[in-house]
């Protein structure tokens, strides 16, 4: 029913000048079929990638390097017990280290950046702005400027290779970034409340701590959510700056030994990334409504 | 200075944490950086606690930039990557915007499937993107790949996509456009809701017809989230790394500042971090020339920010 909805509303402006009931309802007929055929189209696209790095996961290396490709090939779920157990290459150690690389990373830019993030939302005071600017400008930092000093610093604290080290670099996305999306979620908060509870004897920290920072706690957790994706799949850094040992690596490192120059192995680094995109997936479209407005939204108000 | 602090003195407090954490983690390090882009550091000069030797790195003025900017391919051939930069940005942002929007018009339609549309079409939005890139790695490969069996199916050629020479650079930018699409879609989508459909019904009881009401009314009700959003996308296609990394490594022609700045900085033999500094402190001002540009542009139009 809908579908006719909009496309007589289209078809009304397009045929104003000879509105003939016979030609708006082809046109109609015509316009709803121009509109489904390019979104499947487009979603057979975006989906066909993902489905055939699923489907590639069941088959064999030999076969999923067959030059006549076919939806099932003597698939089995061997590489999924492959990968699981370690056969090649440590891949529970790499998701470990993704998970408190990326946890610690969140964790810290979160909870630094909640109290600035209330600060830059509620007081104007001198130099405000320049925060703001500052948070800004480190967005468009490429991370070629601040390799050699990280690498620098990580050197001597001796920190190189080490999953701390990461979380160090990693701050330096997270926290500005976090600051902007948090920012954001406390704008969304009535002022009203800071007063009445202002009113009640809180102190400016007692307002955050007890009333705001709960009331914010969906943004706080789409914050928290974006950081950790971004640190999640990040790899420059962690190419740069983990040791060549294979249970210090991150997914994103790791992963890239499965095709390497004399290792093809197909099947195996498709049933690892399914393995490793599956929950990012399912947690993506639980919260992806709430992550766009925080987003530009952050961006647009300097 | 007293009722000053008296009065600001709980926004400072609580804005330290962060100022201590930029401070030292990203300005030190800048201002470090730009430094080093006046020395002659490298892997074998660089202060190192670990084997107990000390920085011996020399102060060498604008030689790196002068290097940089005239030495040609031993130095990255910047003016010719700089070329490159601009093809793969501009090339990327303008498809991402464009399929988008198309996209972001199409949805905003009510009709069936709607949901189910939108679900299918952000799935590379949502899949981890290094993940993303291993699978169009696995379709693009001229042997095995999907691209080439379809390609050879219809009796076209089957090029070797992602080797030594331009379709290499056409590959990429694919893969990227492809990951790129969905977050533009979803935000133009937001920003098509946030259009009052009075409007609309204005124009067409002026007569106006589909096309001038797409000009007249969608393109300037999203003005303001389209210049934020152009300006995410040049920075963040400027800067992106990993696809291209990801995909071809260290092939020249798939270079760009940022993957070059990585090769000199990483590759091997020749860690030379003076110049991948270099690299990093033109890429930032490039991207700072071009951010005031927009800003005053978009200004002008009568922009917020």
């Amino acid at each position: 029913m809908s579908v006719d909805a909009a496309a007589l509303r289209s078809a009304r402006g397009e045929t104003r000048a000879a509105p003939t009931a016979a030609r708006r309802g082809q046109r109609s007929r015509l316009a709803s079929i121009g509109l489904h055929g390019a979104l499947v189209t487009a979603s057979a696209v975006a989906v066909f990638p993902i489905l055939w790095v699923l489907v590639t996961s069941f088959k064999p290396d030999t076969r999923a390097v067959s030059p006549t490709p076919r939806l099932l090939d003597e698939s089995t779920v061997d590489n999924y017990v492959d990968v699981l157990s370690g056969a090649r290459g440590d891949f529970l150690a790499w998701f470990g280290n993704s998970v408190t690389i990326a946890g610690l990373s969140t964790l810290v830019g979160v909870f630094v950046s909640a109290t600035t993030g209330y600060a830059v939302s509620r007081f104007r005071f001198p130099g405000r702005r320049g925060l703001m600017l500052t948070f800004l400008v480190t967005q468009m930092f490429p991370f070629a400027v601040l390799i050699v000093p990280l690498h620098n610093i990580l050197l001597a604290l001796g920190l190189l290779g080490q999953p701390l080290g990461l979380v160090l670099v990693y701050c330096t996305t997270t926290v500005p970034f976090c600051t902007l999306m948090l920012r954001e979620h406390f704008d969304a908060v009535p002022t009203d409340i800071d007063e009445a509870g202002r009113v009640d004897g809180l102190s400016p920290f007692g307002v955050f701590w007890r009333l705001v920072l709960p009331l914010a706690r969906p943004g706080l957790a789409v914050t928290a959510f974006y950081s950790f994706l971004t640190a999640w799949g990040e790899v420059a850094f962690a190419s740069a700056f983990l040791s060549v040992a294979d249970d210090s690596k991150t997914l994103s490192v790791g992963l890239q030994v499965f095709v390497q120059q004399n290792r093809a192995e197909w099947g195996h680094l498709a049933a690892a990334s399914v393995l490793v995109a599956l929950p990012a997936v399912v947690v993506f479209y639980l919260v992806q409504r709430f992550l766009v407005g925080g987003l530009t939204g952050g961006a647009v108000k300097g | 200075m007293r009722t000053f602090l008296a009065r600001h003195w709980y926004a400072y407090a609580m804005a330290l944490p962060v100022v201590v954490v930029v401070g030292v983690l990203v300005l030190l390090p800048l201002a470090q950086g730009l430094y080093f882009t006046f020395t002659d550091i490298n892997e074998a000069n660089i202060a190192n606690p670990a084997l107990e030797r000390r920085a011996s790195y020399e102060f060498v003025g604008l030689d790196n930039y002068v290097k940089v900017l005239t030495r040609g391919e031993s130095y990255g051939a910047f003016w010719s990557t700089l070329a490159r930069t601009l093809i793969w940005t501009s090339g990327c942002v303008l498809a991402h915007y464009c399929l988008g929007l198309g996209l972001a018009l199409l949805l905003n339609r009510p009709m069936r499937f709607r949901g189910l549309y939108r679900v299918l079409l952000i799935l590379p939005w949502a899949v981890p993107p290094f993940i993303s890139v291993f699978a169009w790695r696995y379709l693009f490969n001229s042997q095995f790949g999907v691209v080439n069996q379809a390609l050879d199916g219809l009796g076209l050629p089957t090029p070797v996509w992602l080797g030594q020479s331009d379709l290499a650079l056409l590959s990429v930018m694919v893969i990227n456009i492809w990951l790129g699409v969905p977050f533009m879609m979803v935000t133009l989508l937001g920003g098509l809701q946030s259009i009052p459909g009075e409007l609309y019904e204005a124009a067409e009881m002026d007569g106006a017809t589909a096309w001038q009401r797409f000009r007249d009314v969608t393109l300037p009700g999203l003005r303001s989230v389209s210049s934020t959003l152009v300006l995410l996308g040049v920075i963040w296609t400027f800067n992106l790394f990993h696809v291209i990394f990801l995909t071809t490594g260290q092939n020249p022609h798939t270079r760009i500042l940022v993957t070059y700045a990585f090769e000199r900085f990483f590759s091997g033999g020749t860690r030379d971090y003076a110049v991948a500094s270099t690299y990093g402190a033109l890429i930032l001002s490039l991207l700072l020339v071009f951010v005031t540009i927009y800003r005053r542009a978009t200004r002008r139009q009568g922009e917020v920010w």
